[in-house]
């Protein structure tokens, strides 16, 4: 500590590594957080069911999106990223996860929303037949005529 | 700086730099603002090198006792006498 330089060497260093351990302590304080979050999806209408030309079921779907992911919110957290999947099962492939639609939350006071909207990306199934005699989306409320 | 100086500066800077960072982190988490913590942070790091780095009068309460140069010449340094072994010389 014998000099300016030396001083602000060591004054720096020091300081950098507490702020690393500040953040580790951070990111490990979000684990007192117990998020609690409800979501709602309601399929409003099945628009239309199409074959395209190489052979795949192609649905266009339009949905309700009601959710309340506040508690999702620390002090820790920048944003949230949500998405609606359809998951179904067919012959050929036991689990199928499609992504319909996703949004990004920036803020806790964004976190509380109703939304109304037909699926973001299409709902395409690779390997031709998607939907045998019926359609099961679990945890959906679906109208009654596609039970 | 003096070497009680020193280790003053240094033991400032430590325990400073810690409660500070204590400090801010409480802030931080009741204020529920990363943002927060840091800028705290920063200022507290601000502050700490404004009293700790530069030479400031009460880190030298103790100064080094010199020897005045007057003193000095009367006690010239011994000269010390170097005796080289040359290679292949006769004597």
């Amino acid at each position: 500590m014998h000099s300016f330089g030396y001083r602000l060497n060591g004054l720096l260093t020091f300081a950098v590594t507490i702020l690393a351990l500040m953040c580790a302590i951070t990111s490990l304080s979000d684990n007192f957080n117990t998020p609690s979050p409800s979501a709602e999806i309601k399929i409003m209408n099945i628009n239309w069911f199409q074959k395209q030309p190489q052979g795949h079921d192609e649905v266009s779907l339009t949905m309700n999106v009601s959710a309340d992911l506040q508690s999702l919110f620390t002090w820790n957290t920048k944003q949230v990223f949500i998405f609606v999947a359809a998951e179904y099962e067919t012959r050929k492939n036991s689990l199928n996860q499609v992504s319909l639609w996703d949004a990004i939350i920036p803020a806790k006071e964004h976190a509380k929303f109703w939304i109304h909207t037909s699926n973001k990306y299409r709902f395409v199934d690779q390997t031709g037949k998607m939907f045998a005699d019926k359609i099961v989306l679990t945890g959906y409320s679906l109208p009654e005529e596609y039970r | 700086m003096d070497w009680q100086g020193q280790k003053l500066a240094e033991q400032i800077m430590q325990i400073m730099l810690l409660v500070f960072a204590v400090t801010a982190f409480v802030a931080g988490y009741v204020l529920g603002s990363f943002q927060m913590m840091v800028l705290v942070y920063a200022g507290s790091v601000t502050l700490t090198g404004l009293i700790t780095i530069p030479n400031w009068p009460f880190f030298n309460r103790h100064p080094l006792n010199w020897l005045d140069p007057s003193e000095a010449e009367k006690h010239p340094k011994p000269q010390v006498t170097v005796i080289s072994k040359k290679k292949g010389s006769k004597k």
